[in-house]
């Protein structure tokens, strides 16, 4: 379904993406790891079109992305950092990202689900962290897409909110949905996580499921298979 | 585009910061008026505030609003929109919300006091005009700048001495090199350089309309000569529009390279 060849990206004399090749089939989860500014958010970036390769070609249900905008229609971003405009209210947010897409959505279920509705009449700079975290995956999942890219989606998120996301995350796999998710919990991979892409140095360095990384590292622990892993840049 | 316009100015017009800047011109005219008890004369007061001030707030609001709703931006960035179209929505947001609160915080006390039956009236719309066309060309001078400097810090430095350099710096430079110059013919030369920075065009353009370009002397002659006419007036509101169409169109160029 998502296609990179040979990707490159450079930030000045950095190079963060360097000759990366991956494909992602339809359907399950996937969960991109990584070492700190391995480009994880990089990568996820360029898929959206917010960061532009120097080289390469992105495909997403074979058509290329690049210097296009309405194939986003067809997917859901949580971003990392949910800030938004300290003036709006959650509710005029909500209409708001409904008005940019036309699509169906239902918003109202993720409100009562993440207890939101108390908040729909208060100014987002209002909000807490957490909050304001739900708003963002509100957001995300309100839409109905072949594609979810949730970057960092458990970030301050209380335990009964983390066990939604979870329950919200499974249900969408099951309608057959691909998700691509970073994270640095690693319990939460194990957790929801099929399939594991291992970024190091810009390159794909391990692609596979968990038991395959566990047999690869031969270490029976995803935590400590994923630290042989990083260990090895380090080294 | 417009419906991005819309939101970002019902953010801006939401913010405690509109207000202030609403109130405080809505101050100005009533102060002023009651202190010149004439329109004509206000209007000459007034429009030394608003050559300086209009950019200057037009480049703070302009570089912290795109510094402010970056992450937001980064939201909107992911939905299906050109990326344009996002920014250029935004611009118009704070262009327009800024103009509404200048031609309103102005216009009230202007017509409690009798504006429509003054003479006035062509100025004071002159100098509404003017304002307005400032607040377009220095956000979209900011934009640029913040655009192009991922830097927080740095890029509001930069907007400030952009300010600076168009209000001050470049006045002083001009003279000097009037003073330096003196024995060439200047007339050319100095009109040219008036009509390159917006704010001294801005500044000539009002002078001229009022009564008081007598006080300009020689120079003055020249300058009544040439802005007097239609080409005059025409010439330099094409570089007022210029002076928004092109930053506007390197905002655009710049766009479809810029990483976020």
């Amino acid at each position: 379904m998502i296609d990179f060849k040979n990707l490159h990206k450079r930030f000045g004399k950095l190079t963060v993406l360097d000759g990366l090749d991956l494909a992602i089939k339809k359907g399950g989860i996937s969960a991109i790891l990584g070492p700190n500014g391995s480009g994880k958010t990089t990568l996820i970036k360029c898929l959206l079109g917010m960061v532009i390769p120097n080289e390469g070609e992105i495909t997403f249900k074979d058509e290329s992305v690049l210097k296009k905008w309405d194939y986003r229609n067809d997917l859901n971003y949580l971003p990392q950092i949910a800030n938004f405009p300290p003036n709006l209210t959650v509710f005029e947010l909500i209409q708001m990202v409904k008005n940019l897409r036309p699509k169906e959505s239902n918003e109202k279920e993720l409100i009562d689900l993440f207890g939101l509705n108390d908040s729909l009449q208060k100014k987002l700079g209002n909000l807490s962290g957490g909050t304001k975290q739900k708003v963002n995956i509100v957001l995300a999942f309100m839409f109905d897409s072949e594609l979810l890219i949730l970057d960092e989606p458990t970030n301050g998120l209380d335990p009964i909110a983390l066990i939604y996301l979870k329950e919200l995350i499974q249900k969408e796999k099951e309608k057959g949905k691909t998700i691509l998710i970073t994270t640095h919990i690693m319990s939460f991979v194990d957790e929801v996580a099929d399939d594991i892409v291992f970024l190091l140095d810009g390159k794909i360095y391990f692609k596979g499921s968990i038991d395959e990384l566990k047999k690869h590292t031969n270490i029976d622990n995803l935590e400590h298979a994923i630290a042989n892993l990083i260990s090895k840049q380090y080294a | 585009m417009l419906k991005i316009l819309k939101y970002s100015f019902y953010d801006l017009m939401r913010s405690r910061w509109s207000y202030v800047y609403f109130a405080f011109y809505l101050a100005l005219g009533f102060v002023l008026l009651f202190l010149n008890n004439d329109v004509s004369k206000a209007v000459i007061t007034l429009m030394n505030i608003i050559i300086v001030l209009t950019p200057m707030i037009g480049t703070i609001f302009g570089v912290m609003y795109y510094y402010n709703s970056k992450e937001f931006t980064e939201l909107l960035l992911a939905q299906p929109i050109n990326r344009n179209k996002i920014f250029m929505g935004q611009y118009l947001g704070i262009s327009l919300s800024l103009t509404l609160s200048l031609v309103l915080g102005l216009g009230i006390p202007f017509i409690a006091y009798g504006l429509f039956k003054s003479s006035a009236i062509f100025d004071f719309s002159l100098l509404l005009v003017i304002g307005s066309f400032l607040n377009f060309i220095f956000v979209a001078l900011s934009y640029n700048i913040a655009l192009s400097t991922e830097n927080k810090i740095k890029g509001f430095g930069y907007a400030i001495l952009m300010w600076l350099f168009f209000a001050v710096i470049y006045d002083g430079i001009f003279l000097i090199s009037l003073v330096m110059f003196d024995q060439y013919p200047l007339d050319k030369f100095s009109l040219i350089a008036t009509m390159s920075n917006p704010i001294d065009l801005s500044r000539i353009l009002i002078l001229l309309k009022l009564d008081i370009s007598a006080l300009l002397g020689y120079t003055g002659a020249v300058f009544r000569k040439f802005f007097g006419t239609n080409l005059g007036m025409f010439l330099s509101i094409s570089i007022l529009v210029m002076w928004v169409v092109l930053p506007v169109i390197r905002m655009n160029f710049k766009l479809r390279k810029k990483d976020f």
